[in-house]
């Protein structure tokens, strides 16, 4: 069991965010003398009167000077029981592209409501995004708890509220934990509080080190993109020829039948190398080198995976993007996807729907698909990709959309249809949609 | 030394981590280079990237930029690795940039701002076009927020708004010519992740990692020494004390702390009870100001 905890915060600006992952290392013990002397000395500085925990995480300088978050930290910290990476991510709407980097490879995600103002927009945009790139657990932390006398029945009105939001979008209700905190003071963070005695619930940090993590499922179907060809050419290593990649999904063990895609031949792998001699098996996440019986001919953007439920190669593509680029998308645009380690030409052949966030609907037939939209598309790619569903599996499941011209990352793709509400008349919702296939 | 299963499988996830990443930066540029200095980050660097291409020979280059200001040991580790690894290094030599005028020595004599120029001339010289650095992102607030890939621009900078979301492991190393891409593969692991690591794979270290009797004097709250960078003036009072380095730069601003650690081991215990981050410690250059470090990476800085 991996004690190793990926997780993501989201909130909307002034949820209190910053103070709230500050609070989280400074009552781990995880901010060191010179930082916090930093924060004291810049605190004072502006004319605070005690430490202002954001300022431990807020890193530029624009930053500190509006008082926002701009980009994604990240935030290493461990407790005897766990070690985790949290991936900050600021709260602005124009800034959403970040939370979906920080929910890609997140195990959990906190989201932050201002205990005030409840369950808002951005919120539930927030938890739909979450969704969308299958994080499997969400906490929502009911911050500023203090400024409403700790009134339990607020807090029981936003969980509900939130909650319904949740299991809309397809979270089962025991994947959803709500703790009343305060950051600024501290409540239920680290500390339980004693103003809320009638909360039962974990506080956030023992939530945090006791919650299960899911990890990649080792019983998958296993998938190898090739990232590059080792052929040593040397006096002892004349003839070595070796495949080196990390294993997306899986486990691969000496002796498996594996089937290379998208050439379709099949081979037996001999030998599974590291550095550090041979292994019998590798699971998903290690990076190997494998070598196989027959001398095929295999480059990088191949796709190594096992014989039984290997994909099918297709140039049409039904997936949803999450549009993280000012430039709109277009029915007709010529792009570029990167899926594992293959980057192919595409044109968006049709935008099929595009969701509404907030009324958790969808509308069919969109003119574009502008920043931070998530919509439905048809792809038809120049070569074929060996691709699975993103509900299968979060690693050969997603690819980047690539802008042709630029360079820049323009969307998040995922194939298929990963929340329940962008699914079509007739087609039956995948009850799987929220079961992370791993990071 | 004994890890904790947590900490093993910690350490082998960030190991395969970053073995992904020199892959896919092998597979996808055409002039990689890792920035190489014989400290423990550039060190680990290289060791990763032998684990990485093995039984084959590692693809790049190394790059070290040469300030004159260096621990006579930790060049001679340096080379010595280099020779060792059948590497090819590349040096730029500060002072030559001072010689013929493209660079003006600092009035504090300190050489660690006089890099980037000599770094971003030898990128555009060489034409690389992926630079390894061993940057982390626990070191410091700005570099917190800096990705794995890296887009820097035909001036080298650091443009924190144009950075692209990083995506699953998806990395898109896409850019024009001129441009380049810095790459770090240790950005999730903490000082005391390379530390651990260092102890299990046995990886060899210049000595001054570690506690030895040295001549220091006391400025600005931080023990320095002698060297080819000048020495105390005439109020500073010279001591001999048992020291070691957290990191090691320029010796005109890497200050030794008093410490008795003389195993990678003790290293590890000292490092887990430490009050004070590496760079906190021991680094004149980043208490400039509150944003130094973001100032020198925007201006094409590490």
């Amino acid at each position: 069991m991996t004690q190793l905890l990926r997780l993501a915060t989201a909130g909307s600006v002034d949820d209190g965010k910053s103070t709230l992952v500050g609070r989280l290392l400074y009552d781990t013990k995880s901010v060191l003398a010179d930082q916090l002397d930093a924060v004291e000395r810049a605190s004072a500085n502006r004319g605070s009167a005690g430490p202002d925990l954001s300022l431990l995480v807020d890193g530029l300088r624009s930053e500190r000077e509006q008082g926002i978050t701009i980009d994604v930290a990240y935030r290493y910290f461990a407790t005897p029981q766990r070690s985790f990476v949290l991936a900050d991510t600021p709260g602005h709407v124009q800034y959403t592209r970040n939370t979906v980097t920080g929910a890609s490879t997140a195990q959990l995600a906190i989201l932050l409501v201002d205990a005030r103002k409840g369950v808002v927009e951005q919120t539930r945009r927030h938890a739909a995004v979450l969704a969308l790139l299958g994080v499997p657990r969400l906490v929502l932390a009911v911050n500023k708890i203090d400024l409403i006398g700790y009134d339990e029945s607020v807090f029981a009105l936003i969980a509900k509220e939130f909650t319904a939001h949740a299991t809309a979008l397809g979270y089962r209700e025991d994947a959803i934990v709500t703790v009343p905190v305060s950051a600024l003071v501290g409540d239920n963070v680290v500390d339980r509080s004693a103003h809320t005695p009638w909360y039962t619930g974990p506080t956030l940090l023992a939530h945090l080190e006791t919650v299960p993590v899911d990890v990649d499922p080792h019983d998958a179907p296993f998938r190898f993109p090739v990232q590059y060809v080792i052929r040593p050419r040397t006096e002892e290593h004349p003839d070595y020829r070796g495949y080196a990649g990390q294993v997306a999904a899986g486990t691969v063990a000496e002796g498996d039948q594996v089937v290379v895609l998208p050439s379709g031949l099949r081979s037996t792998v001999t030998r599974i190398d590291t550095a550090d001699g041979e292994l019998t098996e590798a699971v998903a996440g290690r990076s190997v080198t494998l070598v196989l019986a027959d001398d095929l001919d295999i480059t990088r953007g191949d796709l190594i995976s096992s014989v039984l439920d290997a994909p099918v190669p297709t140039d049409e593509i039904d997936a949803t993007l999450c549009w993280l680029s000012e430039k709109p998308l277009n029915p007709g645009a010529r792009l570029l996807v990167k899926h594992g380690t293959r980057t192919v030409q595409a044109i968006v052949t049709e935008l099929v729907s595009v969701l509404d966030e907030q009324k958790l609907s969808s509308v069919d037939g969109p003119d574009q698909l502008r920043l931070n939209e998530i919509g439905r598309v048809r792809l038809h790619t120049a070569e074929p990709l060996p691709i699975d569903l993103y509900t299968a599996s979060r690693r050969t499941g997603a690819f980047l959309v690539i802008d042709p011209t630029d360079g820049g990352t323009l969307a998040a793709g995922m194939v298929g249809a990963p929340l329940p509400v962008l699914h079509l008349d007739g087609e039956t919702a995948n009850d799987r949609a929220l079961v992370s296939p791993g990071p | 030394m004994t890890l904790s299963l947590t900490e093993t499988a910690n350490l082998d996830a960030l190991e395969s981590e970053a073995i992904h990443i020199f892959r896919e930066v092998a597979g996808e540029f055409d002039r990689p280079v890792i920035l190489f200095s014989g400290g423990k980050d550039s060190t680990l660097l290289v060791h990763l990237a032998l684990k990485a291409f093995w039984p084959a020979a590692v693809p790049f280059a190394l790059l070290h930029v040469d300030t004159g200001h260096n621990f006579p040991e930790v060049i001679e580790f340096r080379d010595d690795i280099v020779a060792r690894h059948g590497l090819r290094l590349e040096v730029a030599h500060v002072q030559d940039w001072i010689d013929d005028g493209r660079l003006t020595e600092r009035p504090d004599g300190t050489r660690n701002p006089l890099q980037t120029v000599p770094l971003l001339d030898s990128i555009a010289s060489h034409r690389f076009d992926a630079v390894f650095g061993g940057g982390r992102r626990d070191e410091e607030r700005a570099r917190a927020k800096e990705r794995i890939f890296s887009l820097r621009n035909a001036f080298g900078q650091w443009e924190p708004r144009r950075q692209r979301p990083e995506l699953w492991n998806l990395y898109n190393g896409r850019h024009k010519p001129g441009e380049h891409v810095r790459v770090f593969p240790l950005s999730n692991w903490t000082e005391l992740d390379v530390w651990n690591y260092i102890a299990r794979e046995n990886i060899e270290l210049p000595s001054i990692y570690y506690a030895h009797d040295r001549d220091v004097y006391l400025r600005d709250g931080m023990w320095l020494t002698h060297g080819p960078w000048g020495g105390p003036a005439a109020h500073e009072t010279v001591l001999r004390r048992t020291i070691r380095y957290r990191t090691v730069g320029d010796g005109s601003c890497t200050g030794a702390v008093d410490s008795t650690a003389s195993t990678v081991e003790e290293v590890i215990a000292e490092v887990a009870a430490s009050r004070l981050t590496e760079r906190g410690a021991t680094r004149a250059d980043d208490r400039l100001t509150e944003a130094a470090m973001e100032d020198r990476k925007k201006e094409g800085y590490f």
